[in-house]
């Protein structure tokens, strides 16, 4: 689009007045600036000396809580594999050996490297067996390494409750996040 | 209106000294390109006389994803689409579902409050890595420091409320994830309350410095005609924009209010400004630079407004989602940080959960089309100035 004689507007540039030429103003508003920051309080920490201190409910980690006989507590019903965006957990189902349930997980896989950790196998679960844990720096050497299974899962639950960082969020019998809402709301829900 | 300096000193540059005409590729590893832009110059010497963009290095088929998972399961791809507004993200593809199940007036009240209250928190922190990047790129290190020191206390009270740092997945169909944890407005309002006054420090260093008013005044200028020709949205539009010819202040918070922006009190920023050098005209980079510093002003006033609603708001935080998605389609736009960022839905015939086409329109695509016509007979050191005024996020260009 070529613009029109009319539309350009011939400028000049703007003559400095001597003082403004010493650049000595200029120079004194942006250091004062910076100069004051340098006695401020420090707002960086030395990483690997100092921890962050990070909320309960950050998204990390996976873990598979136990109950209070400390078996796993979850049932194998597939609705953490189902409603994860990245497809990272695989879960083999057998029948359990307990007489409370029917099922439970013989196999229980995560791939951390694939997971993207946005928290909806913890919203899916309607047992409160997977959770989130605060634990942000995961490390390892290889793939095969990263991929989770269900004992270290479980060591995950005991690394996290023994050092208390992650207290149990929900307990057998409360009602999970889920259910909180349809409790508040009294209204009954639209039509899907 | 465009700026040309008088002509006879130009002339005197090009007789000169004789240049041949050379391809410079700039990026996609270029620092200054905001992520894997590439940019191939046609130049003569120090003159760009073509500049053509590349994409594509970051394209993940974002749109084809969203067609084989549920909605609550594209949200987190939304995130990575525009990674620095991932709020805005989640709750343009929320809202156009919402709409295509005809959920839009069930929100109830307090979900639509905190979904104000992030995402104009996230404006704030997308523009403040604007302005911090934009100073990096023409050559300034503190102030792109203490924008980030900024956006880390906004993204520590977003890792409160959600649990991550950058890819929130908080917004979500129905209303947002997590209710506002306990003391969480109080820290809120003081990070604002910390956060106005810092503003002053950036004019300083970077609005009224002459250093950074000579990279940056009357350089790439976008005639408004140009602007809406090309649909550039966001500053980048308001920033060309003129209040005494009668422009309006076009912002779609204002013209098709979303989320209750109706009730709140706020002015959408455009030109002409008091404050502007002699040097700058309306629609250059200085501009475009002083719409999104505006913006800042504007939105933490919103999330003041919004965290006095909270209080009285009624309602949950979430409505239950529907399983399945009736068939017909929906488009909703919003506006993001840097424009007008809408989704495309559409429902299959048969009920199911998964939609048959979902489509994203990016706003820095857009914008980022205007490029060629604003690089045109700039010098090479103009055209990361230029680029750096566009404000573009590679992951929401290639989708």
């Amino acid at each position: 689009m070529p613009i029109a004689p009319s539309e350009v507007k011939w400028i000049d540039e703007r003559t400095l007045s001597p003082w403004d030429w010493l650049y000595l103003p200029a120079l004194w508003e942006g250091l004062s600036t910076t100069v004051r920051h340098m006695f401020s309080k420090k707002v960086t920490i030395e990483f690997p000396e100092q921890r962050p201190s990070v909320p309960p409910h950050y998204k990390g980690v996976h873990r598979l809580n136990r109950d209070e006989q400390g078996r796993v507590r979850c049932v194998a019903c597939y609705l953490c594999a189902t409603a994860c965006p990245a497809h990272c957990i695989d879960i083999v189902a057998a029948p359990s050996p307990w007489p409370d349930r029917e099922k439970y997980p013989e196999l229980f896989v995560i791939d951390e490297l694939r997971c993207i950790y946005c928290g909806m196998c913890e919203e899916a679960c309607p047992v409160d067996a997977i959770e989130l844990t605060t634990l942000y720096d995961l490390t390892g050497f290889s793939r095969e390494e990263m991929l989770f299974d269900k004992e270290k899962l479980l060591a995950v639950y005991d690394y996290t409750v023994n050092k208390g960082t992650d207290a149990i969020r929900t307990l057998r019998g409360t009602l999970g996040p889920a259910s909180e809402i349809l409790e508040q709301q009294s209204a009954p829900l639209p039509n899907t | 209106m465009a700026t040309i300096f008088p002509p006879e000193e130009e002339q005197i540059i090009e007789l000169d000294v004789r240049t041949d005409e050379m391809l410079v590729s700039m990026g996609p590893q270029h620092p200054s390109t905001h992520g894997v832009l590439r940019l191939v110059l046609r130049t003569d010497g120090e003159v760009v006389s073509e500049v053509t963009p590349h994409l594509g290095y970051l394209h993940r088929c974002a749109e084809k994803i969203g067609e084989n998972v549920t909605p609550i399961q594209f949200i987190p791809y939304t995130d990575r689409m525009d990674y620095l507004s991932g709020m805005n993200m989640n709750l343009g593809y929320s809202l156009a579902v919402e709409k295509l199940c005809g959920l839009t007036d069930k929100i109830p009240e307090k979900a639509q409050v905190i979904r104000v209250i992030v995402c104009e928190l996230n404006r704030i922190a997308s523009h403040l890595v604007g302005i911090g990047a934009y100073g990096l790129d023409l050559g300034t290190f503190s102030p792109f420091l203490y924008a980030f020191r900024e956006r880390e206390m906004i993204l520590d009270l977003f890792e409160e409320v959600c649990g991550a740092r950058l890819t929130y997945s908080y917004v979500t169909i129905g209303g947002v994830h997590d209710d506002l944890p306990e003391g969480w407005l109080e820290r809120c309002s003081k990070f604002l309350d910390w956060f106005e006054p810092r503003l002053e420090e950036y004019h300083t260093l970077l609005t009224r410095n002459s250093i950074f008013i000579k990279r940056t005044a009357g350089i790439g200028v976008l005639p408004r005609d140009m602007a809406v020709a090309y649909g550039c949205t966001g500053p980048m539009l308001r920033g060309s924009l003129n209040r005494e010819k009668g422009d309006p202040p076009w912002d779609l918070r204002k013209i098709e209010p979303y989320c209750g922006y109706e009730q709140y009190d706020f002015e959408i920023p455009i030109p002409p400004f008091r404050e502007a050098p002699v040097e700058a005209v309306i629609g250059d980079a200085w501009h475009r630079f002083y719409v999104r510093m505006k913006e800042m002003e504007q939105s933490a006033r919103i999330v003041r407004q919004a965290l006095r609603k909270y209080e009285t708001a009624r309602g949950a935080h979430r409505i239950e989602p529907p399983r399945h998605l009736p068939p017909g389609e929906a488009y909703v736009e919003t506006e993001c940080p840097r424009g007008q960022m809408g989704f495309y839905v559409v429902g299959r015939p048969t009920k199911e959960s998964v939609p048959l086409r979902v489509r994203a329109r990016s706003s820095s695509f857009c914008n980022l089309s205007v490029t060629h016509e604003i690089c045109r007979g700039c010098l090479i050191a103009d055209v990361p100035a230029i680029v750096g005024s566009i404000d573009i996020v590679m992951g929401e260009v290639d989708r």
